[in-house]
């Protein structure tokens, strides 16, 4: 079975969630969120998500708490960079370990 | 390891051709997978190795802008690039060649968008061969630095800008064992550029003015060409510059043990299913033809080394009495079918040559093509053989459409 | 080299399995000179074709033959698959051609047959990492183990020697970081193991 039923007849893709895998298991540092610290959290309502913004794969929820994906986490760490609240910290995965 | 004999990669080893060739002028913009070989030659002349200018230009038609205003100055100059790259500098293709410029461009040989790609085929140079460039296939990384040393010695004796052309990461990137020639056989082998003319204050000079169609009488009642006559000597150049390729090659193994011709053959002498292949797939063809030949078909492999000027004479002389001819395109003229199989064809009509033609697009974008899907294919065309109507048929793709 | 008697090829295929910035490429260039070294003609060492990123699965290949080598498509049926990660064991295709008389062997704590990777290859496992992080081979955070793997591949596969190896890692890296690959390879080699897999 080829390819000519994807439809296309340029190259295209659409939003969509894993096309390149799981690439959790790329990264070798996860965030941490101390609850405590962050501002949606501690004021229970909606505000800052920065985190949510600044994400470049889109894993981190805009909701209470903040969740992020780890399966799709690759640790880049930018969310700990602007969280203004210095909530995040990225963790060292165990070696050898994956999401 | 011997001094001589180095396991590098194919950016590397054209790089070296560069370098050794004296090259004094090298302008160059980066693409993916050329990026390496003008990385390692402005290392090169930053350490003082080669004496040589490296100018950063914005991009790739500023760098082919640079080296034809620097050839014409009387000076040795190189270039490199792939796919966008050699499609952005098109125009001064065509410039430099009817300016009868001895360039040596180095082309990393990938795919061309759209859709994006950044892996191998030909279509990149295959769509360049029309602007008056000869154009020569290397197989692996010695013929790559072989060639561009031998490009020098052809292209300052015809005046004819030579492009030597290699698969973007099959050999670009792969490392193999390459003999490494020493500075002073090369010297022995190039001697330096004498430039057919020379753009001299003291001598002033007018190049490329509009030239119209009809000859002109200059000033001193010299009868001068017209377009058409200058675009002549070109092709005149190239259809001679086959027998220079041909003496530097012989020139080129007495110095170096390393024989270079307009082809290269294997098992064509009782053959009677050919293989035609150009660049590394020529010698994948090769390990598809033994596969074959363990099955008990005779089989031999054609493998291009020079596109332009098509070496029509020899490819007729190889290929004349084979049965069957399977030519296998990294690149399609589009709403035609590969450029090599149009070239053969183009070559054998008249000949007598009777072989059933069969053509296929492997490779396109990077896509893999083993010996074994090679000698499948010709496989499954030979039932087909005695239907010469198949010859007018369009290329099969081995793809997964 | 012999031909090998289950296939008939006088031709050594490798394919190294990683992730983008471990050094996998690095570790096929190196097999591959090592090999040349010892008179092997024929040697290819090749990246796989596809866009590298830190992290994601890289793969590289190395060919040894005493003929010169003429194939450069992808490797499809491996004599040795080395894997720099444990965790790219559950990627798809990374023992993919390896068949029976073959070698898997993996950057792991655990012993070989507690691989769980199903196949009639043989299995050597070496803690690459823990002796990679002992001896402070880490650029940038991360621990570098593409020499250590090189013992565990010379101790199972018996293919190349330790001394050419060694001696390509002295050409190869910077006069300060010769002495601490050396030891990588060397200590890794001391505690490869090596077992029969489970069909």
């Amino acid at each position: 079975m080829g390819t000519r039923s994807c439809g296309h007849i340029c190259g295209e893709s659409s939003p969509g969630i894993g096309e390149g895998g799981k690439t959790g298991d790329w990264g070798d540092y996860q965030p941490a969120i101390d609850q405590e610290k962050c501002l949606p959290a501690k004021q229970n309502k909606a505000s800052c998500f920065q985190c949510w913004l600044y994400c470049p794969d889109g894993v981190v929820s805009k909701t209470i708490p903040v969740k992020v994906n780890l399966e799709y986490c690759k640790g880049c760490g930018i969310c700990a960079q602007v969280c203004p609240a210095q909530a995040i910290t990225m963790v060292a995965k165990e070696i050898g370990s994956s999401a | 390891m011997t001094e001589k004999t180095q396991i590098i990669d194919g950016n590397r080893a054209a790089a070296l051709g560069a370098m050794l060739s004296r090259v004094q002028v090298i302008a160059a913009y980066p693409i993916t997978p050329q990026t390496p070989l003008t990385e390692a030659l402005s290392e090169f002349v930053e350490r003082g190795e080669l004496d040589a200018q490296y100018v950063a230009v914005e991009s790739e038609h500023s760098a082919l802008a640079v080296c034809t205003s620097a050839s014409i100055v009387g000076a040795r100059a190189f270039t490199a690039t792939s796919s966008h790259g050699l499609a952005y500098m098109h125009e001064m293709l065509h410039w430099a060649a009817g300016t009868r410029l001895p360039l040596v461009l180095a082309c990393v040989n990938r795919a061309i968008g759209a859709p994006w790609n950044v892996l191998n085929d030909q279509q990149d140079s295959i769509s360049q061969r029309d602007t008056g460039w000869i154009q020569m296939y290397a197989r692996n990384n010695q013929e790559i630095l072989d060639s561009v040393i031998q490009a020098y010695k052809i292209a300052e004796k015809v005046y004819v800008p030579v492009m030597v052309c290699y698969d973007g990461y099959i050999l670009s990137h792969t490392e193999m064992p390459v003999d490494v020639p020493n500075q002073k056989d090369v010297d022995k082998f190039l001697p330096p550029y004498k430039p057919h003319t020379i753009l001299d204050p003291n001598n002033p000079k007018n190049y490329n003015l509009v030239t119209l169609a009809n000859p002109r009488l200059n000033a001193e009642g010299v009868l001068c060409h017209g377009y058409m006559e200058i675009r002549y000597l070109l092709q005149e150049a190239l259809q001679n510059s086959i027998d220079t390729i041909v003496q530097t090659g012989r020139e080129f193994v007495e110095l170096f043990g390393r024989s270079y011709n307009l082809l290269w053959k294997d098992g064509m002498d009782d053959a009677d299913i050919v293989i035609v292949a150009m660049g590394s797939l020529a010698m994948e063809a090769i390990a598809a033809s033994e596969m074959l030949r363990e099955q008990g078909y005779k089989t031999g492999v054609l493998g291009l080394r020079l596109f332009r000027p098509f070496p029509k004479k020899d490819v007729v002389n190889a290929l004349r009495e084979s049965r069957a001819i399977m030519v296998f395109d990294k690149n399609i003229s589009y709403g035609q079918e590969g450029a090599t199989c149009s070239e053969i064809k183009s070559a054998l009509y008249g000949s007598g040559a009777k072989a059933a033609i069969r053509n296929f697009i492997v490779g396109l974008g990077g896509r893999d093509v083993t010996a074994r899907e090679i000698a499948d294919a010709v496989k499954r065309s030979l039932p087909s053989l005695s239907d010469t109507t198949l010859n007018s048929e369009y290329p099969q793709w081995i793809c997964h459409i | 080299m012999p031909a090998n008697p289950l296939t008939n090829k006088r031709l050594y295929e490798i394919r190294w399995h990683g992730r983008g910035g471990q050094g996998a490429i690095t570790a096929a260039k190196i097999a591959a000179q090592a090999a040349f070294l010892e008179g092997y003609r024929g040697v290819t060492a090749a990246p796989s074709f596809g866009a590298e990123r830190r992290g994601a699965p890289v793969s590289a290949s190395t060919r040894i033959s005493p003929e010169p080598v003429i194939v450069m498509s992808q490797v499809e049926n491996p004599d040795v698959v080395v894997v720099l990660d444990p965790t790219l064991l559950k990627c798809d295709g990374v023992v993919n051609g390896l068949g029976k008389g073959g070698w898997l062997i993996v950057n792991s704590r655990q012993a070989p047959d507690e691989i769980g990777v199903a196949g009639e290859f043989k299995i050597a496992t070496a803690d690459a990492t823990n002796v990679c992080q002992e001896l402070g081979l880490i650029v940038a955070g991360h621990t570098i183990v593409n020499t250590a793997i090189l013992g565990a591949f010379a101790r199972a596969t018996r293919l190349l020697d330790m001394a050419s190896l060694e001696e390509v890692i002295r050409e190869r890296f910077p006069k300060q970081d010769v002495d601490v690959n050396l030891a990588a390879i060397r200590k890794t080699y001391e505690i490869t193991k090596v077992a029969r897999a489970k069909d």
